[in-house]
């Protein structure tokens, strides 16, 4: 039994890997979105393999499902010239190489820095349900409502400020002449049509 | 411990035999289908005409507003899901703060709708 869940382990492990590395190499700015939902879906089965049933639903539902439109649609704007020399010469290996060793190095000074808070073996054995009498998105609904209600109604606060500043920032209303029906049908014939008289000879001022 | 993940064994063997019959197709396109391959067949034949331009030109700022539209309404199923499946053993709070949530959203989704951010024309 173990022994077929590392092996599930290690195959999702190795696959999430080889597709993060895929993100990197690959080309075409495209296919690396895809390699991501890749990454994303195997992370998911990593969840479910740690008992973290929700997690992994959110990381496919939030991530595989709408972070990579998202990036699709970024990347289609970017408007990227992936086919031409300008990725290959030799300065962006040089730039992308000086970052790349920016980052490592962040990454050894964190590890090297990294200590344990005290307090946190001791959050670790706070009360949670047994997973075997409560599923884990039980568990968590447990909480987030009661006793986390306030920062649940923070986050609704902060959707609606990120929902009102993307409409702010990428909305431009377009001027087009639109054709509203049930204005045109509004219209009476005395608005529009006014019938004259006309004797002969005379004209009308 | 183990109980969970068996319930997630169907899933698993559903990927599985999906990934080997997809790949089956693929491979088999390639080996039983006699291939020739000729710049001809890949040009445009009788209707249509060489393309004028690269398709791959900048898109719209306005997908853009409709994938981040996409992902908020979608962080809202995520908060939605625990509280649908746990509500039976919540009490009235936990009801009513989930409509609290739901009306600041329901604010910001009626300013998009008179802003017109929602009309593609």
């Amino acid at each position: 039994m173990t022994l077929a869940v590392d092996a599930v382990f290690y195959l999702f492990s190795i696959v999430c890997v080889v597709s993060a590395l895929m993100v990197v190499v690959s080309r075409n700015p495209v296919h690396s979105v895809l390699w991501m939902i890749t990454v994303f879906i195997n992370g998911a089965g990593l969840f479910v393999l740690l008992n973290a049933e929700f997690l992994a639903m959110v990381l496919v539902i939030v991530y595989a499902g709408a972070v990579a439109i998202l990036f699709t649609f970024v990347v289609m704007m970017l408007d990227l010239d992936f086919t031409g020399p300008a990725l290959r010469s030799k300065q962006t290996l040089l730039v992308g190489l000086a970052v790349g060793a920016v980052l490592l190095g962040d990454l050894f000074v964190m590890l090297s820095e990294w200590s344990v808070s005290p307090k946190a073996e001791a959050l670790r054995a706070s009360p949670t349900p047994d997973l075997s009498t409560v599923s884990n998105t039980v568990a968590l609904s447990r909480i987030l409502y009661t006793d986390y209600i306030f920062l649940f109604q923070t986050a609704g606060l902060i959707l609606l400020v990120a929902m009102v500043g993307a409409v702010l920032l990428t909305f431009r209303r377009q001027r087009h002449q639109r054709q509203d029906v049930s204005v045109q049908l509004a219209r009476s014939k005395s608005e529009t049509l006014k019938m004259n008289r006309v004797e002969n000879g005379k004209g009308i001022s | 411990m183990s109980a969970v993940i068996v319930e997630y064994l169907p899933i698993l063997v559903f990927a599985v035999i999906a990934f080997f019959v997809a790949g089956a197709m693929l491979a088999s396109s390639y080996i039983i289908v006699p291939q020739s391959p000729n710049p001809e067949k890949k040009a445009p034949y009788e209707c249509g005409f060489p393309p004028f331009d690269d398709a791959r030109s900048r898109f719209q700022v306005r997908f853009y507003l409709v994938a981040i539209l996409f992902i908020i309404f979608d962080l809202e199923i995520a908060f939605l899901f625990p509280w649908a499946v746990g509500l039976k053993g919540l009490g009235a709070a936990a009801f009513w703060s989930m409509m609290v949530f739901l009306a600041i959203l329901t604010v910001g989704y009626v300013y998009e709708w008179k802003k017109g951010a929602l009309e593609w024309e």
